[in-house]
């Protein structure tokens, strides 16, 4: 398999569940999604439960006094700038990124506030993006 | 025809009591009203979902009151009722001590070798 | 024939049900599907070669392709030249290829 078999139109769907700071899963599923942009694949992200707070807009850096770094030096990445370099990869590779965060997982965590460039949805969403995807990833929170 | 999709679920009781039902079993029937054709494999601890007579009821912090506690056994038995098919793994429930007649009516067990002819049976095999 | 991919994220020295999923890849290999078994994050814990390294020869023989992230694997300092046999080392690119190839994938 290589980045020449890859079809710009083939989709692949990741179901994520997990909140940001949490567990190694969230970071292994940006990996994953970096690595399908950058082979040319259209991905579809469905955040589930805690996953709706990935691209929340009011996540903020901070200072690591134990490190010895104010916030510049810590320069502490939160999820949501990520979500943001993904999109911008995808744009970039002219492949699509479409990334929905399900409403109502949304309204009780109150994180209705989300970067630019994600959109709310519902299950329909998931259901839409499997029947339109090569293949759909469920990675689970415990 | 609607896709069939298989739901692995397997942790139980991991946010049951603040969202009032089990998020997964939820998602099959939100996914079978948008015309998805799910089915659920309950496996490890999960196979105590199919319990009778569970009663998570009571719950209450100063004077909030949980009026709407989790009813998982009736929601799978609601999934059964819609033409969802519920299984379980014969395994898991024996090691637990779980007797089959100690279960809701409709469930219907599996054994671990039979798993990957099971996986066949399903469009989509999703494990949560 | 159907392939399947399946990612284990779980150590099996944390989680005993980490060998319910190993077997799970055997069956499906059995039933004479490709199976490709992922280890990731925590499970990669399993891939230096030690007294379990059975369980890993036994998943060859029985068709299992067994990889592990090389991320993890540097992440926990854990070298090539130290995996069992039949463990090869993959960027997460062999995950999203069989993705896009159409695996029926599940993660543990």
């Amino acid at each position: 398999m290589s980045t020449s078999d890859s079809d710009a139109s083939t989709t692949i769907t990741f179901v994520l569940n997990d909140p940001p700071y949490e567990n190694a899963r969230s970071t292994t599923a940006f990996r994953l999604i970096d690595s399908a942009l950058r082979r040319g694949f259209n991905v579809n992200v469905f955040a589930y439960e805690g996953a709706v707070a990935l691209p929340f807009a009011r996540q903020t850096p901070h200072a690591n006094a134990v490190h010895g770094h104010d916030a510049a030096a810590e320069d502490h990445p939160n999820t949501k700038d990520w979500v943001a370099a993904l999109l911008a990869e995808a744009a970039e590779r002219k492949v699509k990124l479409d990334w929905v965060n399900c409403g109502l997982c949304v309204d009780e965590r109150g994180v209705a506030e989300a970067i630019p460039g994600t959109r709310r949805g519902s299950p329909a969403d998931l259901l839409r993006f499997s029947e339109g995807s090569r293949s759909t990833l469920v990675i689970p929170t415990r | 025809m609607a896709e069939s999709i298989l739901s692995i679920v397997e942790t139980a009781y991991r946010a049951t009591l603040e969202e009032q039902d089990d998020p997964i079993v939820w998602l099959a029937h939100s996914l079978r009203a948008s015309g998805a054709a799910t089915h659920l494999l309950l496996r490890g601890n999960a196979v105590n979902y199919g319990v009778r007579d569970q009663d998570a009821s009571g719950l209450r912090f100063g004077a909030r009151v949980q009026t709407q506690p989790p009813r998982l056994d009736r929601d799978l038995k609601a999934l059964i009722d819609k033409g969802g098919e519920v299984l379980y793994v014969q395994e898991d429930a024996a090691v637990r001590g779980i007797q089959p007649d100690e279960l809701i009516p409709g469930l219907r067990s599996v054994r671990t070798s039979e798993l990957p002819a099971l996986f066949r049976r399903f469009d989509r095999v999703w494990h949560w | 024939m159907a392939s399947y991919l399946l990612i284990e994220s779980r150590d099996p020295f944390e989680s005993n049900d980490v060998r319910y999923f190993y077997e799970l890849a055997a069956s499906l290999a059995r039933a004479e599907n490709d199976v490709t078994l992922f280890l990731v994050q925590n499970a990669v814990l399993a891939a230096r070669a030690g007294e379990h390294a059975s369980w890993f020869a036994d998943l060859g023989k029985a068709g299992v392709r067994v990889l592990a992230d090389d991320f993890s694997l540097r992440e926990r300092g854990i070298a090539k030249a130290r995996l069992s046999d039949g463990v090869t080392p993959a960027g997460v690119e062999a995950i999203v290829d069989r993705l896009g190839s159409g695996a029926r994938a599940l993660w543990h």
